[in-house]
């Protein structure tokens, strides 16, 4: 199947050359990448302001930054994090890379809205970045945007605010790209039980990107209509109410999570049986747990309400939901875990990162739970245990099965290979940083430590200075990976087409993949990780 | 991009359908956060919501219904002619939706700026006077109608660009889904109409 008559990629030359090349490419590949360079430029930025707020709590009183400054700097750091990483993220990343490829399609359904939704996409980054330099100073609401003061702070919240809105809209587009892609253009044979399941994933997703995401739209401009208008919906002095703006921000926000988590569930659920050399196990219940997810996350909005004096029964109602959501998350693990049982396991870096995924992921998910339970969240709530729970999630989970991902992936992606052993002592380093960095705010938590405040009470101080320290190392950390991926993206050893043996329908075409993907459209007869004529197919893969 | 052939010329009026039907989703649930809104403050001020509908003049209200439903099915026959290879009357016909959109628009614009004259408008003293409810109501009056008001823009620029595809023979009987989508975008407006028209002006 492997011969060079066509060009890679990377290489291709179009009607423009270098970065005009890029720029104008509708390839679903290059705009992957071109995601992923612009979320590691922001993720740089945000990951340092996380690494002011962790000096500056170093120690108690003001140490490098006032009460103002740290407000902002929060603020941007969760814009920047959630709504320009994490939520386009994998699925923009790997999710265009890769879709196409494993499903055997050449491109995406909509190969222009697909470069246009990166254009967004940047023209939001950048006005979430400018809205902290311009006007009346970083916006100071968090980024959760809560009226009423959201409606009144005299910082530049109106920018953040239309920010977010036009990531959303890029959101919405790439979303409704990958379902008409998934319905359309998988490869003749592909029924709906042979695709693999990181697509099954981006499938879900993108249901929540196009069905959830426009409630978070109209909720921002009725914000923006607040500000401008005086319009009063969420303002009590004329008859609005502000716990009204948290329902429809959570009715968005909530599912939001799983836009982001879902993705990263399907790249380590690619990982796990190429690893293994054995088929996943129990394909059909992920395929389902995924759009489980994506339906009962609809209706678990309220637990982040819990304090706000919602009524009893709604309590009761969501924080059941918040259970039972967690049933299909469980599913997985047990999926993934007996995926490995027995096979023939392989401790590449990916599998490490991908392990070390469903670690983190599994303490955040069950510190969910004690915020899901009625008694137990109203002593966490709005602590740093809340911090805590939802860092081990996005970045432990999310993050982590970003770097899994493209650990996997890089071969095929540059058609190099990076270095191993960096490769370990960076995931050494990552994962003790990333546990001491935000361990020890659980503890501090449960203690009483309330999130977004820049100063704390003395008995706090061995905690926060134990997680400052883990800052430094997760940064280190994050350097030793960059260089190993940066440096041996053009400098590495030629990889082979299929270096991990895997099955899915990317390892079966050149690294890096040509222009089209396929010289032929694969015709599709097996179920996917079929591993029994492996010998085989590694051969023709080199 | 001489080589390319997946990049260039793919043409799938079902993908785009299935992409343009997806979209509409996103508009109604765009608009379905403010029903949610004014479900809320209907139930909670029903009253005022009711005072408030009575200021409103029903009569302007029925008749841009009228009008918006005729465009819908004016465009639904564009579509038909297209398909029945007559360019001319497909063109003829968007030019009435079209004229029927400003129409719709013209009645807003007066609907509005008698409500300006009255210094009835979000943040006016004379409306901060009003009743809770009637605050409420008004502001999601503007709001909702101001939103719709958008969409018809949109759609007609949509339109208009429709008509110069048709005349450069971009759009044509095998090719037509451009104009089959915006048809749809345009129904979608006048559905919207459909339910903005009883809640604001009929729940007297």
């Amino acid at each position: 199947m492997v011969n060079t008559s066509q060009e890679n990629y990377l290489e291709y030359r179009g009607r423009f050359k270098g970065l005009m090349g890029w720029l104008t490419s509708t390839d679903h590949k290059r705009i992957g990448l071109m995601y992923m360079y612009a979320i590691m430029f922001f993720f740089i930025i945000a990951a340092l302001l996380g690494l002011l707020m962790r000096i500056e709590k170093i120690a108690p009183g003001q140490t490098i930054m006032d009460a103002q400054t740290y407000n902002g700097v929060f603020t941007i750091h969760g814009i920047i994090m959630i709504f320009i990483i994490v939520i386009p993220g994998l699925a923009a990343v790997f999710g265009n890379f890769f879709l196409p490829i494993m499903i055997g399609a050449k491109d995406v359904a909509f190969p222009k809205l697909n470069l246009l939704s990166w254009y967004i996409y940047i023209a939001g980054a950048i006005m979430g970045i400018l809205s902290q330099f311009i006007g009346g100073g970083a916006p100071d609401t968090g980024w959760t945007f809560y009226v009423p003061y959201s409606a009144e702070s005299g910082t530049n919240v109106m920018f953040a605010l239309l920010a977010a809105f036009v990531l959303g809209f890029s959101s919405i587009l790439t979303g409704l790209n990958f379902i008409v892609t998934i319905h359309r253009l998988r490869a003749p044979g592909m029924t709906w039980f042979k695709m693999p399941l990181f697509p099954w994933s981006l499938y879900a997703t993108a249901w929540i990107q196009v069905l959830a995401t426009p409630i978070i739209g109209i909720t921002l401009l009725m914000v923006i209509a607040e500000r401008t208008l005086n319009i009063g919906f969420f303002d009590p002095a004329l008859g609005g109410d502000p716990l009204l703006f948290q329902h429809l921000f959570w009715i968005y926000s909530h599912p939001a999570v799983y836009v982001m988590i879902l993705p990263a569930m399907g790249v380590v659920t690619e990982i796990f049986p190429t690893f293994s050399q054995k088929p996943v196990f129990g394909y059909g219940a992920i395929a389902i747990s995924s759009l489980a997810i994506a339906l009962v996350g609809y209706f678990v909005w309220g637990h982040h309400m819990f304090t706000t004096g919602i009524s009893y029964w709604s309590r009761w109602f969501f924080s059941f939901l918040t259970f039972i959501v967690a049933v299909p998350s469980a599913i997985k693990v047990f999926n993934w875990i007996s995926t490995m049982y027995g096979g023939s396991i392989d401790l590449k870096p990916p599998l490490l990162y991908a392990i070390s995924f469903i670690f983190l992921f599994m303490i955040g998910g069950f510190t969910g739970l004690t915020l899901g339970a009625l008694a137990t969240n109203v002593q966490t709530h709005d602590t740093t245990f809340v911090v805590a729970h939802f860092h081990y999630i996005i970045f432990g989970g999310m993050g982590f099965a970003f770097f899994a991902g493209i650990h996997y992936w890089f071969p095929k992606i540059y058609g190099r290979m990076y270095s191993n052993r960096l490769a370990y002592i960076a995931w050494g380093i990552l994962f003790v940083g990333f546990n001491l960095l935000y361990f020890p705010l659980f503890v501090i938590g449960i203690q009483g430590m309330p999130r977004r405040y820049f100063d704390y009470l003395p008995q706090f101080q061995t905690g926060h200075v134990i997680s400052s320290i883990g800052a430094f190392i997760l940064v280190a950390g994050l350097v030793v990976m960059f260089y190993n991926l940066i440096y041996y993206r053009r400098k590495g050893e030629i990889a082979s087409a299929n270096p991990w043996k895997g099955v899915t329908l990317e390892w079966q075409i050149p690294s890096p993949p040509p222009l089209e993907n396929f010289e032929e459209i694969p015709v599709i007869k097996d179920k996917p990780y079929t591993f029994d004529n492996k010998e085989e197919k590694a051969s023709t893969g080199n | 991009m001489n080589t390319s052939t997946a990049h260039t010329d793919h043409y799938d009026p079902e993908s785009s359908k299935i992409g343009m039907w997806l979209f509409l989703f996103t508009e109604m649930f765009l608009f379905g956060g403010l029903f949610l809104v004014y479900a809320v403050f209907r139930n909670k001020y029903s009253a005022d919501f009711h005072h408030g509908a009575h200021e409103l003049n029903a009569f302007i209200g029925t008749f841009n219904t009228v009008v918006l439903l005729i465009s819908s099915m004016t465009v639904a026959m564009s579509i038909t002619a297209i398909q029945k290879k007559n360019r001319k009357l497909a063109v003829n016909m968007i030019i009435i939706t079209i004229v029927l959109a400003l129409v719709f628009m013209l009645n807003k614009y007066f609907e509005w700026s008698y409500k300006f004259e009255y210094k009835l408008y979000p943040g006016s003293p004379v409306m901060m006077n009003l009743p809770q409810g009637e605050i409420l109501f008004y502001g999601l009056y503007f709001m909702m109608t101001g939103l719709h008001a958008l969409h018809v823009l949109i759609g007609i620029v949509l339109l208009v660009v429709n008509i110069f595809k048709i005349r450069s023979g971009k759009v044509h009987h095998e090719r037509f889904s451009l104009l089959e989508n915006s048809g749809l975008y345009w129904h979608l407006v006048d559905l919207i109409w459909i339910f903005l028209f009883p809640l604001l002006y009929l729940v007297t």
